[in-house]
């Protein structure tokens, strides 16, 4: 590991501007399992936060919980304003405005990759079906995929799929996008065509929360690394503080165990 | 010569394989062989008027040797028709045509639409008219003198066009998590609706419900048999529905809650389009089982297509010639459920090639 501290770029400090998810003291069990433990953590607008950490921290759970995919039992979570509890009109309002990515895609199998897309804009958004399919193709342009659009999923390699589902959460505009270990499940030589979606998108500006194991990718363009280990937060900081310079000897251990094969 | 190749290679591909082919093929062309000389070579088709009626004394002496046809010829219009009116039977024929083509019409994937639900509500009403009359100077006639192939068709048809829709509501009942009550409600119906042998029900619900009644309201018959059917079918297709939401990954119910897609739009535009294709051979296997017990309303005196077949040979001059008469109803059975099965494979097949690689 480099000795010398990377001062971080010159970019501009976006986690100082407005916060738009908040969790305060989150708590979650799962049965008798405590897999959040006093969870605290604040994204602001157009910020960029990758979660890492080893399998079983809770991170997958953590990010489930921003849009109630999972639900908290003790603590407070807050999305652009609005308190996560169980009334599902405000929960209906806040998933508008999030989309989401999986690890293993869950591409609508029976629905072609428009029509994948412009689902959830025509019967939530309650856009006209011509503006919606315009508006998918463009986003399919923009993830590089535009030909494939009346192909089924089960035609497309993972690759492909994983930018279609990148696709079909844009196509809601939304204003936060949760990636749940997007790249997981690919084979080697495709990770690269997602991450660089994934790139474009974070350089335009979206507010993002990755949970990923590609510190190449954490590296370029999170502004802040944020580690978990056993249901809590460990550490966090900048990428570069985060890698060069670990303070915990969890992370040490961490970074020691998935740089070994890079 | 390919048939020679494919049957060295499928008949005759060892001794023992040879062997089994040879008897099997004995066993065939024996059986074979005795129902075409029964059937045909030996049949009397018609027999020659008496003074009281038909003389069915060709037929008594081909017995045991020939099929007696006439039979058929005899009593058909009662077979298909029961005690309706025979002047006005007319109506039920075009009732079982009606029918037909409305399966025709919704087993085409281009009518797949809304509109086939108001075609199939259109035809029914007309259906439901012209069975009853009452109307455009077709006289009345009382479900109490109902039978036959129509009959059959009504209970079968709407039993399982009413029980579907029901058994989808009592599946995804019965793994709702966020309501106890109504999930609890859905496991006693299907267990106990399963719990109980069809005809119990069907005696339960003709002569025990009406008893629960107050004086004067009269329940009909035919109505209680079909509210029975309706009623069991949809506890076992319930099940059947429930195999199909439960194979599915939770993951596609996940991805339509993080698009915001509401309960219902969620369960009708991602997750019922999959479960219910994930479970066509069993819901095709269900419906066919429930063609067929249709025939039990038969135990509370409806005259269905079966019943119809076995009263017409109560007839004095024809007892005695069921056999003819079962096999013309296991041919009208077959005819339906094996166009329901071919059907149900070729909609797989139609389903699953867009989405094959």
């Amino acid at each position: 590991m480099s000795t010398t501290l990377r001062q971080p770029g010159s970019a501009p400090d976006r986690t100082q501007s407005t916060p738009i998810i908040v969790l305060d003291k989150v708590n979650k069990w799962f049965g008798q399992l405590h897999v959040l433990r006093d969870v605290s953590l604040t994204v602001a607008e157009k910020e960029r936060v990758v979660v890492c950490g080893p399998s079983g921290s809770g991170k997958s759970t953590m990010i489930r919980c921003i849009n109630r995919l999972e639900s908290h039992q003790e603590g407070r979570i807050e999305v652009d304003g609005t308190e996560l509890t169980d009334d599902t009109r405000a929960l209906d309002q806040i998933r508008r405005e999030v989309g989401m990515v999986f690890q293993s895609f869950n591409l609508f199998p029976h629905l072609t990759i428009l029509e994948n897309c412009t689902l959830a804009p025509i019967w939530v958004r309650k856009t006209p079906k011509a503006e919606a399919e315009e508006q998918a193709m463009g986003i399919l342009r923009r993830v590089r995929i535009p030909e494939q659009a009346k192909k089924y999923p089960g035609q497309l390699s993972g690759g492909q799929q994983q930018r279609v589902a990148i696709a079909r959460a844009l196509c809601m505009r939304p204003k936060i996008m949760l990636f749940d270990e997007p790249t997981s499940a690919l084979d080697p030589e495709m990770i690269k065509e997602v991450l660089d979606v994934m790139i474009e998108l974070a350089e335009s500006g979206m507010t993002m929360v990755c949970v990923t194991h590609e510190m190449g990718f954490a590296r370029q363009v999170a502004d802040r690394v944020v580690f978990m280990d056993r249901g809590e937060i460990v550490e966090s900081g900048t990428p570069v503080s985060m890698f060069e310079n670990p303070q915990t000897d969890r992370l040490k251990l961490f970074l020691s165990q998935i740089l070994r094969g890079h | 010569m390919r048939a020679v190749a494919w049957a060295r290679a499928n008949l005759f591909s060892s001794w023992w394989s040879t062997a089994v082919t040879l008897v099997l093929l004995y066993v065939i062309l024996r059986g074979g062989w005795a129902f075409i000389d029964w059937a045909f070579v030996h049949a009397v088709w018609t027999v020659p008027p008496g003074p009281n009626g038909p003389n069915t004394q060709v037929c008594y002496a081909a017995k045991g040797i020939g099929a007696c046809w006439a039979v058929v010829k005899e009593k058909y219009r009662f077979i298909l028709f029961a005690f309706y009116p025979y002047a006005q039977q007319w109506r039920p024929a075009i009732c079982i045509a009606l029918f037909i083509l409305l399966y025709a019409m919704s087993a085409m994937r281009r009518f797949w639409r809304k509109e086939l639900v108001l075609l199939w509500i259109i035809t029914l009403a007309i259906i439901g008219m012209l069975m009853w009359g009452g109307l455009f100077g077709l006289p009345y006639v009382p479900q109490y003198q109902w039978g036959g192939l129509p009959l059959t068709l009504i209970l079968a048809t709407l039993g399982l066009a009413a029980a579907f829709p029901l058994a989808i509501l009592v599946a995804l009942g019965r793994r709702s998590t966020g309501l106890p009550a109504v999930r609890l409600l859905c496991v006693v119906y299907v267990e106990l609706i399963r719990g109980v042998p069809l005809i119990s029900l069907l005696f339960m619900a003709t002569t025990m419900f009406p008893l629960f009644m107050p004086n004067g309201v009269d329940i009909d018959k035919v109505l209680s048999a079909q509210v029975a059917i309706i009623l069991f079918a949809a506890a076992y297709l319930a099940e059947v529905v429930r195999a199909g939401l439960q194979a599915l990954p939770r993951g596609q119910a996940e991805a339509a809650d993080a698009l915001g897609l509401s309960y219902w739009r969620k369960t009708g535009l991602v997750i019922l389009p999959q479960a219910l294709r994930l479970v066509i051979p069993p819901l095709v296997n269900t419906f066919i089982g429930f063609f067929k017990d249709t025939s039990l309303v038969l135990i509370v005196g409806i005259f269905d297509l079966l019943k119809a077949g076995t009263t017409a040979v109560a007839d004095p001059p024809w007892q005695g010639f069921g056999n003819e008469i079962y096999v013309l109803l296991a041919v009208i059975y077959f005819a339906f459920c094996f166009a329901m099965s071919k059907y149900s494979r070729g909609l797989e097949r139609e389903l699953d090639r867009a989405r094959r690689r």
